[in-house]
């Protein structure tokens, strides 16, 4: 089924009755060549290129819950490559590269929207830390442009700019920043992947990785036992525990991060609008929620719902950047499973295992990098080679402290990302 | 959530500050090797369910406790000073 124009319109007239399901339900197979464990943004993205770009069709992605319920329905749809550190910025260039050709190449609509996305700051200091970072996002190829107060207010003018704590100053405008919706990325992946050939298996949880000498044979999952020649794990906040079957431990503590959203509201907020002072950013949906977060819990959690405290502390946060927010109603607070590891940057790269791979780490940005990171881990699956935008996120850069990819600059601790 | 402070009894969360898993009990010697510090430094069990992480009472009384935590339900089953506890937390 390809989706066109004339097929929305004529669907339309009718009722709706003609669209088909976007994915078939196979069962699983007793083998494959390659299985993915997880249905994931990035588990998707991964299968969907290895057909592509690869011809590899024989691939199985087991998903132990529904298309779409873990981190890749439940974040806040910022996309965006603002990166400094050389390793991440050119990884998230080529993301946004693919980003910005994907609905053309999925045939699906996953409302990709490039409505610039504003950094604020507030200080002098910080006015150099940002155009600093816009000159490398510049030098990478990606746009970038250095408002001023009045540039930020022409833009923003609803914001409070005289706040006696945090006055703004101006802010760094990415214009090619924006929002996509987040299930249509996981169904467009989903469909493109299974037109190619590629089993997608849902409600199959991976509960054993089988290994012989040192090499991956398969694995056992609530639905019986599958062997594979390959498998990639791609499992997000359950890293830990996927990993762990295969008997490895990881640089990486689970945490929980929230995320809001307000009644639907006429159009009010046009970008993407990000107070780093605050830990508060929000865009509105094209619904007309708006769509709103901050930062982590700070504690290690599975639980996919965070405690009031960072509830209030985004709340305060917000009514102190806008205070017009007040008179929005909040209709839902939600919470994800990060997988947040020592540097706050992610790992993709092959383990000990022969023909197993590694795919995790994404903390709260990993939305993103969804199309380059299954873009770079199947050409790391297919060729065993390392693509050359990922080639820094490497599993063994915390244990000899080469190469960290520490974009804050707090350290490459657990508990400072 | 609530955290129970050995001597400031139940206190709101916002009063501690999370470092983190509680293997920092068990430092290795500065010689112990490069395995010995990732592990201690990066590597981490994760798991899902019951745990033990340090939490130390910035907004109180300044001790450091273990605290015994459900990570799936929130739910705190202990919490114990840490210079108590030291012998008996595993890595
Ligand atoms: C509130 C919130 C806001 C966010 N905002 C942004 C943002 O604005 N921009 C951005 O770039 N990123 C953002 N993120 C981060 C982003 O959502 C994640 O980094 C990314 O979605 C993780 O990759 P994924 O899509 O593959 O994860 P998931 O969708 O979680 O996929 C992993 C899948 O693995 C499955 N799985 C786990 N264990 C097993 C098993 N044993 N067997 C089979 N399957 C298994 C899970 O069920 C799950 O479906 C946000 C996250 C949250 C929670
Ligand atoms: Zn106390």
């Amino acid at each position: 089924m390809r989706f066109t124009g004339l097929r929305v319109l004529k669907e339309g007239l009718t009722g709706n009755r003609g669209w088909a399901h976007h994915w078939r339900d196979p069962a699983p197979k007793a083998e494959y060549g390659i299985v993915i464990i997880g249905g994931g943004g990035h588990g998707l993205s991964t299968a969907y290129y290895l057909a592509r770009e690869y011809g590899l069709t024989n691939i199985a992605v087991l998903e132990k819950g529904y298309i779409g319920g873990g981190n890749v329905g439940r974040n806040t749809t910022i996309v965006r490559a603002n990166y400094f550190l050389q390793g991440n910025s050119e990884f998230y260039s080529h993301s946004l590269k693919l980003w910005e050709g994907l609905e053309a190449d999925l045939n699906y609509n996953v409302m990709h929207s490039q409505r610039g996305l504003i950094n604020l700051f507030h200080s002098d200091g910080q006015r150099d830390a940002f155009a600093r970072r816009g000159n490398a996002m510049i030098n990478q190829g990606d746009d970038a442009v250095l408002l001023d107060r009045e540039g930020v207010r022409k833009h923003l003018p609803y914001l409070d700019f005289d706040n006696t704590r945090f006055p703004i100053y101006g802010g760094l405008l990415h214009p090619r920043g924006g929002t996509a919706r987040h299930d249509a990325v996981a169904w467009g992946y989903a469909r493109g992947a299974d037109q190619r050939g590629v089993d997608i298996i849902q409600n199959c949880e991976v509960t054993g990785i089988d290994i012989e000498n040192g090499t991956v044979k398969g694995v056992q999952t609530t639905r019986g036992a599958i062997r594979a020649k390959k498998v990639g794990i791609v499992v997000a906040g359950r890293s830990g525990q996927v990993a762990a079957m295969a008997g490895m431990r990881l640089p990486i503590e689970s945490h929980v991060l929230q995320a809001f959203v307000t009644e639907g509201l006429k159009p009010a907020i046009d970008h993407v609008v990000s107070f780093g002072m605050g830990h508060f950013y929000i865009s509105q949906s094209d619904k007309g929620g708006l769509v709103f977060g901050g930062d982590l819990d700070f504690y290690a959690s599975y639980a996919q719902r965070g405690n009031l405290p960072m509830v209030e502390h985004v709340m305060e946060a917000g009514m102190t950047l806008m205070p017009m927010i007040g008179k929005a109603k909040v209709l839902r607070s939600w919470g994800g499973i990060m997988d947040m590891t020592p540097d706050g940057s992610p790992i993709i790269d092959k383990t000990g295992v022969d023909g197993l791979y590694l795919n995790c780490g994404w903390c709260y940005g990993g939305f993103k990098a969804v199309p380059a990171s299954g873009n770079c881990f199947a050409h790391l699956m297919a060729t065993g080679r390392f693509h050359g935008a990922a080639a820094g996120f490497r599993l063994d850069r915390f244990r000899t402290g080469r190469r960290l990819l520490d974009e804050e600059g707090t350290g490459a601790q657990h508990n400072l990302h | 959530m609530r955290i129970t402070c050995p001597f400031c009894g139940e206190r709101d969360r916002r009063e501690f500050y999370y470092q983190g898993a509680a293997v920092a009990l068990e430092r290795p010697v500065a010689d112990a090797g490069e395995e010995a510090w990732d592990a201690y430094v990066h590597l981490r069990d994760n798991p899902a369910g019951v745990t033990k992480d340090l939490w130390y009472h910035e907004s109180g009384c300044s001790s450091w406790i273990v605290v015994t935590r459900n990570t799936v339900t929130h739910e705190i089953l202990d919490c114990t000073l840490a210079c108590d506890t030291k012998s008996e937390v595993s890595i």
